[in-house]
């Protein structure tokens, strides 16, 4: 077991300069999930306009796997099509399960493959993707505040 | 007593952990099994396996016997005045559930109390806040001084004629203080409350005296003192578990059933409904020969000092904060600690690569999270298995973690 394959550079520096650190008001979609074994959190929020993920902020705690995810994840869903962010969501679970996927289009994320050999940690790592399916379920202006069930 | 042979009667201390030698710093959360019960379980089930206190045959006799002398173990183990004091259960948890079903809800009123530490496990608080609900009762938390220790006098001052429970953990599996539950059960009985005692990290680590401790209720599982998973113990004095209403109803447990109605055994065995855990008692009953072999005294001393040792050496690297008492002070066999800004989720990662094995997380004791303002901690606990060696590479990899975090995080 590698610690390097977990700890790349770019998740730490996610980590470090978290992107899209924030709120949005109160107009956007908002979701708060806890993963109630490990007490990490995420408040996410998105501002869809046209079917389009126009802005996405988030707020929370947790380990570095868990909040690097969430800044990569506010980074590749940003101006995208809120079908192609979920879709993306699904790719990412899939990849966090070991399946092949195709890692050309996951760009950046592809540096959080290697949590998928650490099963402790893959929880860390979907948290923030099950915060975003959740919330393309969900009218603007809606706050929904769950609890993570297994994964 | 020497640790270093005790570990050859522990198998999976062999296992290598990443390419490591495993030093298991996870006591508090479960122990591992010495060959003696691992073997006392085998020989159960190869010779002789059969349900209990029910049929005529020779097997029967064997199982019941052995079930019934394992009771006889756990009395003199915690040197309780009379089996009948002992029941099995699956564990802590459900030991606690049972005395706040059993007992607690058909005795509370309105306006009384129930005190208790907020530093509590859940399992000894949920319960008391459900039993609170059901009867109006209020719970009433005594305050924590800075190193997590509580003071006498703020039992004396919580503690009145409204209070009928007080509710606290010998050894607190966070902190690793040991509460003064004998002075306390005495502040208790003087205002007629009885006293609960959450024996999880106790019993397993020092010796255990219920008649001189004068607690009411005892509670602690099996797995955490080398016994199998899925039993533990509830110990309850005559007369309390004689008053107190069964949680399960069934097999086993009954007297006369009629259509309309029916009657209980007498205590323990009244609550006890089912096939009880026949196995798990027969391997907690190994295990508790083991640890009375070497001593509960000597480790009590071994698992104080291995924690003391860790504690020096862990506030000495810069930038970790110890919680509860300080280094020098008195604690039991545990130490919990956080590393900066590291989540301990990624400190505990970085030690499984070497090989160690602590907790991470909340450790089931939210409100003392919310205390101490951090999200989670890291906690290492030792055991009669550990050596200085295994404090030695928990230091090691601490600093390791702090190199390998320590630009990024800072």
């Amino acid at each position: 077991m590698q610690l390097d394959d977990l700890y790349r550079q770019v998740i730490m520096d996610h980590y470090q300069h978290p992107r899209n650190r924030g709120t949005l008001d109160e107009s956007a979609i908002s979701v708060d999930l806890r993963n109630p074994s490990c007490g990490d959190e995420i408040h996410l929020q998105l501002l869809v306009e046209g079917g389009v993920v126009k802005d996405v902020r988030f707020l929370g705690s947790g380990c570095s796997i868990s909040m690097a995810s969430a800044s990569m994840m506010t980074e590749a869903i940003k101006g995208k099509p809120i079908e192609e962010a979920v879709e993306l969501a699904h790719s990412f679970r899939a990849m966090m399960r070991g399946e092949d996927v195709d890692l050309e289009h996951m760009g950046e994320l592809e540096a959080l493959q290697g949590v998928s050999k650490f099963p402790a940690r893959i929880k860390c790592a979907t948290l923030a993707w099950q915060a975003l399916e959740r919330a393309a379920s969900v009218p603007h202006g809606e706050h929904v505040e769950e609890e993570t069930f297994g994964e | 007593m020497n640790a270093e042979e005790l570990r050859k009667d522990f198998p999976i201390l062999s296992e290598r952990i990443n390419g490591h030698r495993l030093v298991y710093l996870d006591n508090a959360a479960t122990s591992q099994k010495p060959r003696q019960v691992i073997d006392a379980l085998r020989r159960y089930y190869e010779h002789d396996n059969s349900n209990v206190h029910r049929g005529v045959h020779t097997l029967g006799s064997r199982a019941t016997e052995a079930y019934e002398a394992a009771r006889e173990r756990v009395a003199r183990f915690i040197r309780a005045k009379s089996p009948q004091e002992i029941v099995f259960t699956r564990g802590t948890t459900e030991s606690l559930n049972m005395i706040a079903h059993g007992y607690a809800r058909a005795k509370l009123r309105e306006g009384d109390e129930i005190v208790l530490p907020p530093s509590e496990h859940h399992s000894n608080l949920i319960p008391w806040q459900q039993a609170a609900r059901a009867t109006g009762a209020t719970l009433r938390y005594l305050p924590l001084q800075p190193d997590g220790t509580i003071r006498l006098e703020d039992v004396e001052a919580a503690v009145t004629d409204r209070t009928k429970i007080v509710a606290i953990a010998h050894v607190s599996n966070v902190l690793g203080t040991v509460n003064p539950v004998r002075e306390i059960a005495e502040i208790a009985h003087r205002h007629g409350a009885i006293i609960v005692v959450d024996g999880a990290q106790s019993v397993p680590h020092m010796p255990t005296d219920v008649v001189e401790m004068d607690c009411d209720f005892l509670a602690f599982s099996g797995h955490k003192m080398l016994g199998p998973t899925g039993i533990g113990v509830l110990y309850g004095k005559a007369e309390l578990l004689a008053e107190m209403e069964p949680t399960y109803f069934g097999g086993e447990m009954i007297d006369v059933v009629d259509l309309y109605e029916s009657t209980w055994k007498e205590a323990p065995w009244k609550f006890e409904g089912g096939t009880p855990i026949i196995a798990g008692a027969i391997g907690l009953a190994a295990a508790m020969d083991y640890l009375e072999r070497v001593g509960m005294a000597e480790i009590e001393r071994h698992d104080a000092a291995l924690a003391a040792k860790a504690v020096e050496r862990l506030a000495e690297i810069d930038g970790v904060t110890i919680f509860g008492p300080p280094p020098g002070q008195s604690r039991a066999g545990l130490v919990t600690f956080n590393l900066g800004r590291v989540h301990p989720h990624d400190l505990a990662t970085v030690l499984d690569a070497r090989g160690v094995a602590i907790r991470a997380g909340h450790h089931c004791a939210q409100p003392l999270m919310r205390l101490f303002n951090v999200p989670a901690t890291a906690r290492a606990s030792f055991y009669l298995y550990n050596t200085e060696e295994d404090v030695d590479a928990l230091v090691d990899a601490v600093l390791e973690a702090k190199e390998f975090f320590g630009h990024a995080i800072g």
